[in-house]
Parts: C-alpha cells; sequence; structure tokens
C-alpha cells in the first residue's frame, strides 16, 4: 500500500521542516509506506533550498499557481507513479501528522474513496474563527442542497483519496480555494466520501491563504464555482 | 468635403495602417486583428459617407445619430472585452498544465541524475 503525503507550501521555510520530518516519524512508527512530495508553489524565500535537503520528494513550480493548481501538481505524481492513496497535508503545521493513521483507518472501515479530516465533529483542539465557522456551515448547507452530501468541515485540506479519486482529480481540480468544490466534484463523480474526527493546531508559520478582506470575495467565489460545477458535470451526462 | 471629414477618414485610414504593420511585423496575431479591421473599414466608410450615419439611425430609429455611435461602439467593446476575458481564461489554463508538467519533468531531471 504506497500513500503519498502531498504537501503544499508557499513560504513556509519555518514550518515545512517539522511538517515532513513529523510525517515520516508517524509513517515509520505506524509501519507505514508513506513518500512524502513537498510542492512548493514558486515561494520567494528559502522554501525550495530547504526541501530538497529533506527526505521527500519536491516539485518545483515554476509560476506560482495557487493552492489548487499546488496540490493538482501532485496529485499528478501521485497517479503517474501508480500510487494507492494520496493525503493532502497543509504545509503551515495545521493538520498533525499523528492524525493521520485515523484517515486510513476511517477509508479502510467505512470502505469509502475520499476521508475528509474534520475538526468539528469531537470539537476538540483549535475550533477556528466564528467567521471562518459560519462560513463553513454555509458551505456545508450549500452541499447538502446540492448533491445531498452532508461534510462538517468543507474547507478542511486534511483529505485522504484512493486511487480511483486520484484519477479524477489529475485531470481536473479547481484553482482558487479547491476544498469546498472538491466535494461537489467528488460526489458527481459517484465517490464515497468520508468523514473522520481530527484535531488541528493553530498554523505554525506563513498566512492564512484567505485574509479578512478576502472572505467576501471567498464566498461569492466559491459558491459561483460550486454551482458551475454541478451545472457542468452534471448535463455532461 | 469638409474638414473634419477629410481628418476622420486621414485618421481611419492611418489606424488601418497601423494595424497591418502590427500584424506583419508579427506583434498582433490574425484572429485577434479581424475585429479592429472590420472596426476601422467602418469608420473609414462613414467618414466617406456622410449622411450615412443619419440613414442608419433613421433607419432603426434613433432620433439623435451620435447616441447611435456611442450604443454601437459600447456594445462591441463589451463583445470584444468578453473575448478576450476568455482567451486570458484559456491562457491561464494552458499556463498551468505547462508549470504543472515543467515541475514534474524536473523532479524526473533530478532523479535520473541521482
Amino acid at each position: 500500500m504506497k500513500i503519498a503525503a502531498i504537501v503544499p507550501a508557499y513560504n513556509e521555510e519555518k514550518a515545512i521542516t517539522d511538517v515532513v520530518n513529523d510525517i515520516l516519524q508517524t509513517a515509520q512508527s505506524q509501519n507505514l509506506s508513506i513518500t512524502v512530495i513537498v510542492v512548493n508553489d514558486c515561494s520567494k524565500d528559502t522554501t525550495s533550498e530547504i526541501i530538497s535537503k529533506l527526505n521527500c520528494i519536491a516539485l518545483n513550480l515554476p509560476v506560482n499557481l495557487g493552492i489548487g493548481g499546488a496540490v493538482q501538481t501532485g496529485f499528478k505524481y501521485a497517479f503517474d507513479n501508480g500510487f494507492d492513496y494520496a493525503i493532502q497535508i497543509d504545509g503551515d503545521g495545521q493538520h498533525p501528522a499523528s492524525e493521520i493513521p485515523k484517515l486510513i483507518f476511517a477509508i479502510h472501515e467505512k470502505d469509502v474513496d475520499v476521508v475528509i479530516g474534520s475538526r468539528f465533529i469531537s470539537k476538540e483542539g483549535f475550533q477556528s474563527s466564528l467567521a471562518r465557522r459560519m462560513g463553513i456551515n454555509y458551505f456545508k448547507w450549500l452541499n447538502r442542497i446540492l448533491v445531498g452530501v452532508t461534510v462538517n468541515d468543507s474547507t478542511s485540506g486534511f483529505r485522504l483519496i484512493n486511487n480511483k479519486t486520484l484519477e479524477i482529480v489529475s485531470n481536473y481540480y479547481p484553482d482558487e480555494y479547491p476544498e469546498p468544490e472538491a466535494i461537489i466534484l467528488y460526489s458527481l463523480n459517484k465517490l464515497k466520501i468520508g468523514e473522520v474526527a481530527v484535531q488541528m493546531k493553530e498554523r505554525q508559520g506563513g498566512v492564512s491563504s484567505i485574509g479578512f478582506a478576502a472572505s467576501v470575495y471567498y464566498m461569492f467565489k466559491v459558491t459561483l464555482a460550486i454551482i458551475y460545477t454541478f451545472i457542468r458535470i452534471k448535463f455532461k451526462k | 468635403m469638409e474638414k473634419i471629414q477629410i481628418i476622420a477618414i486621414a485618421i481611419s485610414i492611418l489606424f488601418l495602417l497601423y494595424i497591418v504593420r502590427l500584424i506583419i511585423k508579427g506583434k498582433l496575431r490574425e484572429e485577434y486583428s479581424i475585429v479592429w479591421i472590420v472596426c476601422t473599414i467602418v469608420l473609414v466608410l462613414f467618414s466617406f459617407w456622410r449622411k450615412g450615419l443619419d440613414v442608419v439611425s433613421a433607419l432603426i430609429g434613433i432620433y439623435s445619430p451620435p447616441n447611435l455611435v456611442f450604443t454601437a461602439a459600447i456594445f462591441v467593446i463589451f463583445i470584444y472585452l468578453l473575448h478576450l476575458s476568455v482567451v486570458v481564461s484559456k491562457l491561464q489554463s494552458q499556463n498551468k498544465q505547462l508549470a504543472q508538467d515543467i515541475a514534474l519533468l524536473k523532479e524526473k531531471i533530478d532523479q535520473s541524475k541521482k
């Protein structure tokens, strides 16, 4: 069972070493075959030099593509190299590597194609700000109406996907703010989605990809993107 | 022929020549030049045919001929801007694909060196 841990990184020189080493440590102690793939999204700091010295596959993008394009590069690598599973872990240290086994256990036990690590099921660990939680509830409601799937934490980037899903996302993956939109993509492609409770930490370094001023744009853009994806896939068949 | 008519004709023809020059030098691709050539030809046409504006306005029921100019111009500009947005979107998705392929290939080269 080959597992790819995809870590998108943009200006993460402070946090990236710990993130990669934590994953490798967890893999060793749990006896899992995990290959770490760091996708450097054209960082302006020393991220590229740091990751070249770490025990990981380093993918350096020549131009900045944003989170969706960066993660998709990792998906493409994982699919081309025949990985069975891919797990997405943010480069800023929000997703503790110690929670990875929970996701792997859940994908087998629940027999699903995608497992999303949710911080809201057990209400433990870092819970995010009120405004952000309200936004997340809105997406939960939107997903339920459009595709009838309830995901408590649709903005969570902490996800495990299987090979079947990898094939779909290496062909198409949303660019900006891809997480909520990807849920629609998965369910319209008849993939089964499961959710498991995980604890998250506050970011160790870097700044959120979503500033306060950008959140209104975020809601609008994601809503539009979700509806477009819905129409596009629904009426293609 | 009035003075303003001569100025209009001269400017329109200069504009047309400039577009042709851009195409010849390879700075403007043919597919994007079509709209510019058509627009300039319309400009030249109406510079010669002064009554034309009044005739067309009367034909579609616009009382004040200058309004026809503004309406038509804004409409054409909107359509062309939309076309450019489509072009930019296409370029962006191609650019993304190229960047991803470069990153994957660079990694492959690094691996084979080791």
